[in-house]
């Protein structure tokens, strides 16, 4: 290889500075998360007297307990069965391969350009109609319709790639159409799934516009749907609000560290096959 | 003979029971598909086909409902804050897509050609950790480091640049930059690891070959990268675009628009306009309206990526 040592160094010093902007606001805020409650510090300060408190300050003042309890309730509701009917239709699309498979596959994937302020305004009207206005099913019901794009895309983007043999042999040993999807091919899936599932998680998690707009109790929200309520009642003691941001974000970050591999493929391999 | 007979006598045979059992099949395959089909229906294409209907009405929401054919969109080209959010809508297309597919495009090279090993890979994590937090949780750490004791004003201050010093996201002038700000931050690491994924396919054998001539990085990145990367930067910039025209979570919790309407992008007016201002109809227009823009916007983008590709 031919590349000059100074230019070796140059481009390490540019990716340094650039993990560098990356990180500095997240330091930025944890150090400010430890200095005292209501005041104003400088952006980058070590405090003299770290107040570790914070944290469980916001713990109580964002009711975070009830909020965490909340958000695990929506994930549980909403992740699952999106796994289960985005799958299901993946694998009629992608390897019964049904009449009109073109067509609805099409379908799915025009929902992957709609700008979701755009149809926010009728599914609020539409949950009023229903009566699940300003319940946790107001959250979970569209939540799972607006992931189909994703990930019945993502799903039939597997299945479509599974060698024919396979159904074949099932098919001679008379395996109905729902044991070749359970018994063989959701086993086979499970790489897949598992990193849309995660990924979905953490969507739902960092859900803001949807419970904004059709929850008015911020405790009945997701995460981000309260940490947005929080920093409307606390926009002015930034020590405060930037602990209650740390602990939102902390389980996020733990998923991203845990899960990387399988989140950075879902989301790239995701958009490539678009 | 029997190789001519052959496929006459296995149609013959089969054709009645085949055709049965692909319908059958295709009719069990329906059924697979239609709970996904169902709720992506009801929650995301009625909505849609409503919007469109609400459009032509006047309507508060909750009193009858006045039909006004295409006043409303008149309406949206007449009042210059309701216009004024379309434009805003291209300058973020600027800062949350091409800026970060561009930025992304070099972070992306230089890794590939200084830093193959592990110091690339930890690059790479680094640079991806905004794309997992939340929106909500990007705009509020942005709107500390941009305020006047923030650390953004800090670092100017100790590099001689006291003078530039402002609360960004107050200034009218900065507002919109400094929201731009926000999501390169959040897209960069998105655009880089896609781009490099997309340059690790790239034959080797090339890059090799104009090393030995002695290529330098520019010579290599506009020579082999960029030409050879075109697909790959039409997605980024598809998906970045799409994110870049839907704003609305950073721009609500940073600035809610302002200040004045410096920053109120479609998203963020279609809220106030449905949700506080009650105007439904007219809410309804500018998200028509915003939607038919992102497939405008789109479309040539796919265009140009897969032709050449």
């Amino acid at each position: 290889m031919k590349i000059a040592r100074s230019e070796l160094w140059s481009g390490r010093v540019f990716l340094v500075l650039m993990m560098a902007f990356t990180i500095l606001p997240f330091i930025s805020i944890f150090m400010t998360a430890l200095h005292p409650s209501g005041t104003v510090p400088n952006g980058l300060e070590w405090p003299a007297h770290p107040q570790w408190g914070n944290f469980v300050e916001a713990f109580k003042q964002a009711q975070m307990p009830k909020l965490l309890l909340s958000s695990i309730f929506i994930v549980i509701a909403v992740v699952p069965v999106s796994l289960i009917i985005s799958t299901m239709a993946g694998f009629g699309i992608g390897l019964l391969r049904i009449t009109g498979a073109p067509v609805l596959l099409l379908l799915f994937v025009f929902g992957l350009t709609l700008p979701f302020p755009g149809i926010i305004i009728p599914i609020y009207f539409l949950e009023r109609t229903l009566h699940i206005y300003n319940t946790r099913l107001a959250i979970v019901l569209p939540l799972i319709a607006l992931y189909m794009p994703f990930a019945v895309f993502w799903m039939r983007a597997h299945f479509v790639n599974m060698p024919g043999e396979i159904s074949d042999a099932a098919r001679v040993d008379g395996a109905s159409t729902w044991d070749l999807f359970w018994q063989i091919h959701v086993p086979l899936a499970r790489a897949p799934i598992a990193s849309l599932g995660i990924l979905m998680c953490v969507w739902t998690w960092n859900q803001f516009l949807l419970p904004l707009v059709l929850v008015e109790d911020p405790s009945q929200r997701t995460m981000a749907g309260g940490l947005g309520a929080f920093q409307g009642h606390y926009a002015t003691d930034i020590p405060l609000l930037c602990a209650g941001t740390i602990l939102i974000l902390v389980p996020t970050l733990v998923t991203f560290v845990l899960f990387q591999r399988q989140i950075i493929a879902a989301l790239i391999q995701g958009s490539v096959k678009g | 003979m029997t190789s001519d007979n052959r496929p006459v006598f296995l149609t013959f045979s089969r054709r009645t029971p085949l055709k049965k059992w692909v319908r059958r099949e295709t009719f069990a395959g329906w059924l697979f598909v239609l709970p996904a089909l169902l709720m992506y229906a009801f929650f995301v294409l009625v909505p849609l086909l409503l919007t469109i209907l609400y459009s032509f009405y006047r309507w508060n929401g909750v009193g009858p409902m006045k039909w006004v054919g295409f006043n409303n969109y008149l309406t949206v080209f007449e009042v210059p804050d309701l216009l004024g959010t379309i434009v805003n809508a291209f300058w973020l297309v600027m800062w949350f897509s091409i800026i970060p597919v561009g930025i992304g495009l070099v972070v992306a090279s230089v890794i590939h050609r200084v830093a193959t090993g592990r110091f690339g890979s930890v690059a790479r994590t680094v640079l991806f950790l905004p794309q997992v937090i939340a929106l909500v949780a990007a705009g509020i750490i942005w709107g500390w480091l941009l305020a006047l004791p923030g650390v953004i004003n800090q670092i100017l201050k100790s590099i001689g640049l006291g003078a530039i010093t402002r609360a960004w996201l107050g200034d009218f002038t900065f507002a919109l930059p400094s929201v731009g700000v926000i999501g390169i931050w959040v897209l960069l690491g998105f655009c880089t690891v896609l781009l490099l994924t997309g340059m690790t396919k790239i034959d080797p054998a090339l890059y090799e070959s104009a090393r030995i001539d002695g290529a330098s990085w520019l010579q290599e990145f506009v020579g082999i990268t960029v030409p050879l990367l075109r697909n790959e930067i039409g997605v980024c910039l598809t998906v970045t675009v799409i994110n870049a025209l839907a704003a609305f979570d950073i721009v609500y919790v940073a600035t809610a628009g302002g200040p004045g309407n410096s920053t109120s992008v479609p998203g963020i007016q279609i809220y106030i306009l449905a949700f506080t201002q009650r105007a439904i109809g007219l809410a309804s227009a500018l998200a028509v309206m915003l939607m038919i823009l992102v497939v405008v916007v789109v479309i040539p983008i796919q265009r140009l990526s897969r032709e050449s590709a």
